[in-house]
């Protein structure tokens, strides 16, 4: 972005791409447990002001640091992921790690195992450096539905970082970890990945083992990474994509060779746009470098059809159902009983349920249990729950058509920049909408890339999302690569 | 499908989900439901007849269906390990407050 346009304080940072951190290692230039303790002066340093980390993990990290030192220096081979700092939304369980969910709920608990996702990148040599702050159970788009206070925008601290992987965007952004594991039910990774800057990835469902991930809305969550260029983020997915046997949905599809794939030009592939993405509510200072993004394609070669998805207005409402009613169920088990907060002051079980259940659950999250118990609730269930799934289904066929044409789908990624903190709070249907261009892919349980493409005339990121069929992220990357490279030219 | 949401319904969904609100907190809550309700009621709209309702994506996403493991006794968390998370244990057992009202 333009220099002068900058606001007055910005913790943009670009971290080392993993070739260069990898390189550096094998050939002992760098050090892993010093790169761990630079991540961790760097944390100490920002943290107080972006509230990005909830907590450290230092021990691990550093001992995995160790290990990895050693291995270069005897000169064994280096796994992909060798020395690589990464963070963890505090969503996804770390043995012995604090996992809170964001959630006051959770307070104190340290769960006795870890999620598949967090496991495959320790295995693959990375630096697990701590826990990323998040909406309250990954229910919010602005962050501000934390338990432990909203994390603020790297790119200015006044503007939210999106949400709700908030803490996982913003870290990248701010170069707090290289890369990160965030969480997707209706938008949880693009569209904080567009407000900060940062590449991030819905892999298609199934993909990516949830075991481990404190569940929301079970038929819609997903694990994806984030990083600061769309190779590394393809070769995060690479390392924690495949099937695993604890995620009775996970997809038993091989996994392809997601960055060499994304390393293929983009040309010849056919690119639709469709004319329901960029209506009414579109900011023109998202649409102008949207617009320009796409010529950008076009002159890599590929061929922009227009697509036509006319079910996308009734998106939000039906996400707003189906997550609600799956989240009404997933957390019945917050009861105090088995782990998690008990309220001291309860006389009987009845009593112990409810008043665990209120101290511990902040408003949204009320909100949500409230409306998916009422939609799921005897007399409604057809009228809503019913209805939005039958509506899900007549999404999802309507992406299946396009993509018998097309062979990715390019949108905003958010109809809006990075908003104020508190701009949105007190109106939970504004805030609902800020996911209008998200919640469709999530619903039909397609992929995605959110990548970088330039900004607005402020200076605040913009994001263009890239949607791929079922299990063809390699196209999502091939265009997101494409995209990359426009995107230094729209600055 | 435009069911207006009122105190008493407020307080029994909050019953149902053993959740309690603050005074002040059910007015809230009330009007919140409704505007989102009032909004999802476009889904009105909608002819679905006929149309079999999507539960989840696996049937679309996955070339071939995921089958169902088999269902075995496998080694699982240790009691101690799990009991040393509960809010109140016997070691045994996780205890609750007492369950008969009188």
């Amino acid at each position: 972005m333009p220099t002068g346009t900058k606001a007055a304080e910005s913790y943009i940072e670009k971290p080392k791409t993993l070739a260069a951190l990898r390189d550096g290692i094998a050939n002992g230039r760098l050090k892993a447990a010093d790169l761990a303790n630079e991540y961790y002066q760097r944390i100490e340093k920002l943290n107080p002001r972006l509230n990005v980390y909830l907590s450290l993990t230092k021990d691990r990290a550093l001992a995995q640091a160790e290990r990895i030192d050693a291995m270069a220096a005897k000169g064994d081979p280096l796994p992909v992921l060798a020395g690589v700092p990464v963070g963890i939304k505090d969503v996804l369980v770390m043995q012995g790690a604090p996992s809170t969910a964001g959630s006051k709920i959770l307070q104190g608990y340290r769960p006795p195992y870890d999620a598949t996702a967090v496991a495959r990148l320790e295995a693959a040599g990375a630096l697990l450096l701590g826990k990323l702050n998040c909406d309250e159970f990954a229910m919010g788009s602005s962050n501000e539905n934390s338990a432990y206070g909203p994390v603020r925008n790297p790119v200015d601290p006044e503007r939210v970082p999106g949400g709700s992987s908030g803490g996982s965007a913003a870290a990248v952004a701010a170069n707090l970890a290289v890369g990160t594991l965030g969480s997707d039910t209706g938008g949880s990774i693009r569209q904080p990945a567009s407000f900060c800057g940062v590449v991030g990835v819905l892999p298609t469902y199934g993909r990516v083992s949830r075991y481990g991930l404190i569940a929301f809305a079970s038929s819609l969550d997903r694990v994806g990474p984030f990083a600061a260029n769309v190779r590394d983020a393809a070769t995060l997915l690479g390392v924690i994509a495949g099937h695993d046997p604890k995620d009775a949905t996970s997809s038993l599809a091989p996994v392809e060779d997601y960055a060499a794939e994304s390393d293929k030009p983009p040309a010849g592939l056919r690119v639709g746009v469709p004319a329901e993405y960029f209506a009414e509510g579109l900011d023109p200072e998202v649409r102008a470098p949207i617009e320009k993004g796409i010529a950008a394609l076009e002159r890599a070669g590929c061929a922009i059809k227009p697509v036509s998805l006319p079910h996308t207005k009734y998106a939000v409402p039906t996400y707003y159902l189906v997550a609600t009613a799956e989240a009404s169920a997933n957390l019945a088990r917050f009861d105090g009983v088995r782990y998690g907060y008990r309220s001291p002051r309860s006389a009987t079980l009845s009593d112990m349920y409810s008043h665990s259940r209120n101290e511990g659950f902040g408003p949204e999250v009320k909100r949500r249990i409230l409306l998916g118990t009422y939609a799921l609730s005897a007399g409604y269930y057809d009228a809503y729950y019913l209805k939005a799934q039958q509506v899900r289904r007549l999404l999802a066929e309507e992406f299946l058509r396009a993509f018998a044409q097309v062979d990715a789908i390019v949108t905003p990624t958010s109809p809006v920049p990075a908003f104020k903190l508190g701009e949105k709070t007190g109106d939970p249907l504004a805030m609902y909408l800020a996911d209008i261009y998200t919640v469709t892919a999530s619903l039909a349980g397609i992929c995605g890339v959110a990548v970088p493409c330039g900004a607005t005339k402020a200076g605040l990121p913009v994001g263009m999302q890239i949607l791929a069929a079922h299990l063809r992220e390699s196209t999502a990357f091939r265009l997101a690569r494409a995209m990359e490279a426009a995107d230094l030219i729209l600055r | 499908m435009t069911a207006k949401v009122t105190v008493e319904d407020v307080n029994r969904v909050a019953e149902l989900a053993h959740l309690e609100l603050a005074p002040g907190e059910t007015e809230r809550m009330m009007r919140d439901l409704n505007a989102i309700l009032d909004y999802v009621a476009e889904l009105n709209k909608i002819d679905t007849a006929g149309v079999a309702p999507l539960a989840q994506v696996s049937e679309l996403a996955h070339a071939a269906v995921v089958p169902l493991r088999p269902d075995r006794v496998e080694p699982s968390l240790d009691r101690a390990t799990v009991m040393a998370h509960a809010p109140e244990t016997d070691g045994a057992f996780f205890k609750v407050p007492k369950v008969i009202e009188r």
